[in-house]
């Protein structure tokens, strides 16, 4: 079995619920104190700091939603002031505005232990060669992987993502034994390795961390079988810290949450009500130790459940499962989240399109996903030239590519022929298959 | 001296074509000429019909969407060289021309050629200056 931090990892869960009670009681006491988003949620429902004496306590503080952060855009949320701030990402929000994260000094270092013991949970050692295929960016999957990485001590290549016949020829030429990207580029590069007659069996790469985007265990076997390598699941979202918040293990039952840093909770997404362990509902998560950010019972609208039972692995993590869905309209693709209303605020911009729209988006076998919007035409707009209409596609593509970051493909629709139900329309067609 | 042309979006399905053509039918409308322009997920279907008006309310009732544009029915010789030398003239007269097709009857021993021009008005004078007849709606639709 491989640890990085064996003590933290296996540590006795009397002992771990200590250390939880005492660290939370830091986090609320800072969160109070520095955050007046907090502040007034606790003062709404008469609720003091001292009133939290434990993990017991837990569930009397209110939840955090992603709109807390677009109402305190961009650092309203930050506890720290910002010359102590080391480093900003950001995600996206449902319209318009993103969700930003910043970092202290200490929480960069922290997300690398925890990040460390991701990569270690997988056999990483300082004599890896590590090829980094997330995105570098504001997108935390690249310096996330990068900093754990680095952390362990092995050798970094910090690729990012894209261009896959490069990728192909590095991990060939420079030996790389680890690989981290979004599961469904693992499984391109697969296709392509076939494609070009590399034979992967050969090859030294031999365990790669796969997260940022829902999976299947089908998949797992489809990239597992076409690299030849173990293939792990790893969690995270930039609002909690990043890649790196739960893991898995090669034992591939469930990811193990970094119970020392994070506190794990199932709630039933309608009532809030906590649900005990083995209940399916959304993941909520408490941070413990972070410093610009510290979150309280954010809501992830994640939808999965929690196992407490022993790991044949030995750590004492409780392991959550693959995430199955959301309990909100977001989509994820290419480890990109996309929220339905960032795409009407962009057709509601362009004059021509009716409010009519549909999103289509696709997996086909070893390719990455892909996201059609269309788009009803209006009479206006229905001209006797070709280019006018492909002028439109392309800026509407444009405008889309610019607010959410990922390429997407924009088909002109005869008007009427999307399907109108009544209540609520019916925006998205997932045809990706992520509960096999 | 214009004449109406409908442009009718149709997504690439099957069986859209034969709805357009089915409604012009049932509206007794004459198809005079078509042409279609086509990407991989739509085309255009332009069409010069006897009575565009009527046309353009029956289709529009049956769910499409149609514009109305104005182009030009050119008498174009029916001999080797007589629309380059139609051509040339609009070329020199420096307007472009957007696409081009052909009429399905003819005008005497002339051939008919409809024609989508930038600046129409100008085109007609420079067309008009050097003798060439451009046709009315009224005139094509009587041929």
């Amino acid at each position: 079995m491989y640890y990085w931090n064996k003590e933290a990892e296996c540590v006795d869960r009397e002992r771990l619920r200590s250390i939880q009670s005492e660290r939370l009681l830091q986090t609320v006491r800072h969160s109070y104190e520095h955050v007046p988003a907090y502040k007034r949620k606790f003062d709404e429902i008469g609720l003091k700091p001292d009133d939290i004496q434990g993990i017991d306590d837990l569930t009397r503080i209110p939840f955090t939603v992603k709109t807390d952060f677009r109402d305190n855009y961009p650092f309203g949320m930050f506890a720290v002031p910002m010359d102590q701030i080391v480093r900003i990402h950001a995600s996206s929000g449902t319209t318009g505005k993103s969700t930003v994260v910043g970092y202290t000094r200490g929480d960069v270092e922290m997300w690398a232990e925890m990040m460390a013991r991701t990569l270690g949970a997988g056999g990483t050692t300082k004599g890896d060669i590590v090829q980094n295929a997330y995105g570098y960016g504001l997108f935390t999957g690249g310096l996330g992987a990068h900093y754990g990485a680095e952390r362990i001590g092995a050798s970094v290549i910090p690729i990012s993502g894209g261009n896959t016949k490069r990728q192909l020829q590095i991990m060939e030429d420079f030996h790389s034994t680890v690989l981290c990207c979004t599961p469904s580029y693992a499984l391109m590069l697969g296709e392509s390795a076939r494609e070009a007659h590399v034979d992967m069996s050969k090859a030294s790469l031999r365990v790669a961390f796969l997260g940022a985007e829902p999976w299947t265990e089908n998949m797992r076997g489809e990239i597992e079988s076409a690299l030849h390598i173990d293939a792990l699941d790893i969690y995270g979202l930039s609002e909690v810290m990043g890649p790196g918040v739960s893991y898995e293990c090669l034992e591939k039952g469930g990811l193990h949450v970094n119970e020392d840093h994070f506190i794990a909770e199932i709630i039933d997404p309608d009532t809030g009500e906590v649900l005990p362990a083995g209940s399916t509902g959304e993941l909520v998560f408490t941070s413990l130790t972070k410093q610009a950010l510290p979150l309280l019972r954010y809501r992830t609208r994640d939808i999965t459940c929690i196992d407490d039972s022993k790991c044949g692995c030995g750590r004492s993590f409780v392991r959550m499962k693959r995430v199955m869905g959301r309990s909100d309209d977001m989509l994820i693709i290419r480890g990109v989240n996309v929220f339905p209303s960032q795409i009407e605020s962009v057709l509601i911009e362009i004059e021509g399109t009716e409010p009519h729209y549909l999103i289509v988006v696709d997996r086909e076998p070893g390719k990455m996903d892909e996201m059609e919007v269309w788009v009803e035409v209006s009479p206006e707009l229905v001209s006797d030239a070709v280019r006018t209409l492909e002028s439109l596609e392309r800026r509407i593509s444009h405008e889309l590519h610019s607010v959410l970051g990922i390429s997407i493909k924009v088909k002109l629709v005869e008007p009427k022929t999307i399907a109108r139900s009544e209540g609520k329309a019916k925006r998205v067609i997932d045809r990706r298959d992520l509960n096999q | 001296m214009k004449v109406s042309q409908l442009s009718v979006f149709i997504e690439n399905k099957s069986g859209r074509l034969a709805d357009v053509t089915r409604t012009l039918a049932d509206n007794s409308i004459n198809i005079r000429a078509l042409s279609i322009a086509d990407t991989i997920d739509y085309g255009l279907l332009r069409l010069i019909v006897n009575d565009p008006v009527k046309a353009k309310s029956a289709l529009t009732e049956a769910g499409f969407t149609v514009a109305l544009t104005e182009v030009l029915a050119i008498e174009v010789p029916d001999k080797p060289g007589g629309l380059a030398g139609i051509i040339d003239i609009i070329a020199k007269g420096g307007v472009n021309i957007e696409y081009m097709y052909a009429f399905v009857g003819t005008s005497g021993e002339n051939a008919i050629v409809i024609f989508r021009i930038e600046k129409v008005d100008e085109a007609i004078s420079v067309l008009q200056s050097k003798g060439v007849r451009i046709l009315t709606g009224n005139e094509l639709h009587s041929l």
